[in-house]
């Protein structure tokens, strides 16, 4: 998993509430789609219109906001279904970090195994963030700052943002709850030899190697 | 002090993990073709390997057809599922017990009946039913599928401990009720919601007097009352049940494992967070009436009244599974005519289930309109029922005999009931859609269900027939 220190760049405004998982990424694409390829979809409900083309309307289309590393987005973020191709099609399309005043848990979660950062801040803030954005297009920038826990605005304020201690160490370093659980390898292979003592009878013998 | 749980716990933590969850150890995790096959593929996508291949062990079950002489491809949109548990099976060096091979069978038919799952050993596979497992004492549970990744990948999950609970059923079973109808009844009283949060002890002198595969049962459907693990403390009844099974210990090893097995059970003076009694000797052959496996009755109680709900959001749940199930409060539901019969799943599809229905259809027939299938919960299963001569008995009888899957648990595999049909079933689930669009289940024993497809209707087996 990449690691996450800090993240500069566009970020897209998408101030609506409640943007689902279903929004995110239809159930169709879900099958057959490897999770790279899974970024060309997301959003396309909002992204194309009902004849395939592309809406210049919608946000992520204009050029400005095109491959955004950090989405400004309403409260409940990823509510819906628990698929994690949600973030995955999130991750797909580039985005690094949400900036949202609530996030579903599952969505939240399911984030943080993939290397996406979720940041709650409070509603005012995200929405003088957004109007910052859109008052430069094309030229405001915005830092996620992991190492520090701020996000700074286009106008160069900073906003301290709260994470759980192990889930920030672990995006620093770049793991999932598998890599956290592999850094604790050495204390499984002690734990497993004492248990082929203690328990023999608990241990088959390996498969045959096929030839 | 300790109940087994809190044994069984300890026993697996290598650490505490933080979050308020303990780092535990996963002595066995069991693939099948749906969630088993995706999980081997995104451990390989993520780049990470399977250090112990050989604490897993795979078989394809849902998404296969169950009709004579089938393939993967019997089902053409479940092959790719069986094709990736090959692939990943085979890249992992994690054994498989591929269709048409010894061992192939139900996940959880299959994982005791080698010797696979042990007492004492944690087991957890990408389905809920998993719980069945407890029956042997083993602490087995359902995870979802990042879980199954994590448990492949590091052999442990992180997890919170649940609470514990005890469920006893004191005196004895009258003739007639199985340990289908004991969990069904203690599911209708408690409610499905009962057990979420817990780890259930299924205990007291009638589940001790049960045989091995009428606890396997009984544990099955803890999920159905909400707990994610359910098990029984193991004796001597289980012990020489798994002796001499394909993965069992042998030989010095078999006997430390029984000196082990022999301390897992509960203090005396252990405390419960939750504690129930019930009385075994009031429990009647029980049959579902509704749309959830606490909407069950006694087969000659009548159908209750959504009036007489304890509460609106049941009155409204109970006027609604009427509705969809096409029945009338106020009767019982011996009497009520079915068009289909099914007896199998990773609840009620082992030899001695077979045996039951079978003892019931010997020298009758199915009777007329009625579609009846035996599916075997395994290849061993179907083997020895055919060397006693069980295939003959239902084959006669008109049932199908068929190759062992999940098959009309679950209609995920191009089987199922057809819509509006009513069917009484030795399975596990009686959701709406469950067995198929708008088919109507009916929940009941090996036993009720071989009864009600020689009658053509829901018979209580207590009485003349
Ligand atoms: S038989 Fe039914 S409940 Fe059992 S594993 Fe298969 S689908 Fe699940």
């Amino acid at each position: 998993m990449e690691p996450f220190t800090a993240v500069t760049g566009p970020a897209a405004p998408l101030l609506r509430a409640n943007i689902d998982t279903d929004v995110i990424i239809r159930v169709e694409r879900l099958v057959g789609t490897t999770r790279e390829s899974m970024g060309a979809h997301a959003f396309e409900i909002w992204r194309l219109r009902p004849d395939g083309s592309e809406d210049p309307e919608f946000v992520l289309n204009r050029k400005e906001f095109r491959g955004a590393p950090i989405l400004l987005a309403g409260a409940n973020f990823g509510c819906g279904s628990s698929r994690e191709g949600a973030v995955w099609a999130l991750a797909g399309m580039g985005v690094r970090a949400v900036i949202a005043p609530s996030f579903s848990d599952i969505f939240r979660n399911n984030a943080f195994q993939n290397g996406l950062l979720p940041v709650v801040l409070d509603e005012t803030t995200v929405r003088a963030i957004a109007a910052q954005v859109e008052a430069a297009p094309g030229n405001a920038r915005v830092t996620v700052d992991l190492e520090r826990q701020v996000v700074i605005a286009p106008d160069g304020s900073a906003h301290p943002f709260a994470i759980d201690p192990a889930r920030r160490e672990a995006l620093l370093a770049g793991l999932d709850d598998i890599g956290l659980t592999l850094r604790a390898a050495d204390a499984i292979a002690a734990w497993q030899r004492a248990d082929r003592a203690a328990r023999p009878w608990a241990w088959p013998a390996a498969p045959q190697q096929r030839t | 002090m300790a109940t087994l749980f809190d044994k069984l716990w300890q026993a697996h933590r290598i650490a505490a993990a933080g979050r308020g969850q303990d780092l535990i150890h996963i002595d066995r995790i069991l693939l099948h073709d749906l969630s088993g096959a995706r999980a081997l593929g995104e451990v390989a996508e993520k780049g990470y390997r399977v250090p112990h291949p050989e604490l897993a062990f795979a078989t394809p079950d849902h998404a296969v057809a169950t009709a004579p002489g089938r393939t993967a491809e019997t089902f053409a949109r479940g092959a790719a599922g069986v094709a990736m548990l090959r692939d990943g099976a085979n890249r992992h060096g994690i054994r498989l017990f591929d269709l048409g091979q010894d061992g192939q069978g139900i996940v959880h038919v299959m994982g005791p009946e080698l010797g696979i799952v042990l007492p004492g050993l944690t087991v957890v596979c990408g389905d809920s039913h998993t719980c069945t497992n407890g029956g042997l004492g083993a602490l087995a549970f359902g995870v979802g599928s990042s879980e199954l990744t994590h448990a492949l990948a590091t052999q442990t999950l992180r997890l919170a401990k649940p609470k514990s609970m005890r469920v006893r059923f004191d005196g004895a079973f009258p003739p007639g009720t199985t340990a289908k109808d004991a969990v069904l009844h203690a599911i209708g009283a408690l409610g499905t919601g009962a057990g979420a949060g817990y780890a259930i002890e299924w205990a007291g002198s009638a589940v001790r007097a049960l045989p091995v595969e009428q606890r396997l049962t009984l544990c099955n459907l803890s999920i159905e009352m909400g707990a994610r693990m359910g098990f029984i403390a193991p004796d001597e009844t289980v012990f020489d049940w798994i002796a001499g099974r394909d993965f069992a210990p042998k030989g010095a090893a078999w006997d430390a494992a029984l000196a082990a097995w022999r301390a897992l059970r509960s203090d005396d003076d252990a405390r419960f967070d939750a504690d129930h009694a019930i009385d075994a000797g009031g429990i009647a052959p029980q049959v579902t009436w509704g749309t959830s496996p606490e909407h069950v009755i006694a087969v000659d109680a009548p159908i209750p009244a959504p009036d007489a709900a304890p509460d609106e959001a049941r009155r409204k749940a109970w006027a609604d599974a009427l509705a969809y199930q096409g029945l009338a409060p106020g009767r019982p539901l011996a009497g009520t005519a079915v068009d289909w019969v099914f007896i199998g799943s990773c609840t009620n599809a082992r030899l001695s289930d077979l045996r039951e229905a079978a003892a019931i259809v010997r020298g009758r027939r199915v009777a007329e309109g009625v579609s009846a299938w035996v599916v075997p919960g395994s290849v061993r299963v179907k083997q020895a029922a055919e060397a006693e001569g069980l295939d003959r008995v239902f084959r006669e009888a008109g049932f199908d005999w068929r190759e062992p899957g999940c098959s009309l648990c679950v209609a995920a595999n191009g089987e199922a009931v057809p819509p509006g049909a009513r069917c009484v079933s030795t399975s596990n689930r009686n959701f709406v859609g469950r067995q198929g669009k708008d088919a109507r289940t009916h929940l009941a024993s090996p036993a009720m269900a071989a009864a009600a497809a020689v009658t053509g209707r829901i018979t209580d087996i207590r009485r003349p027939f």
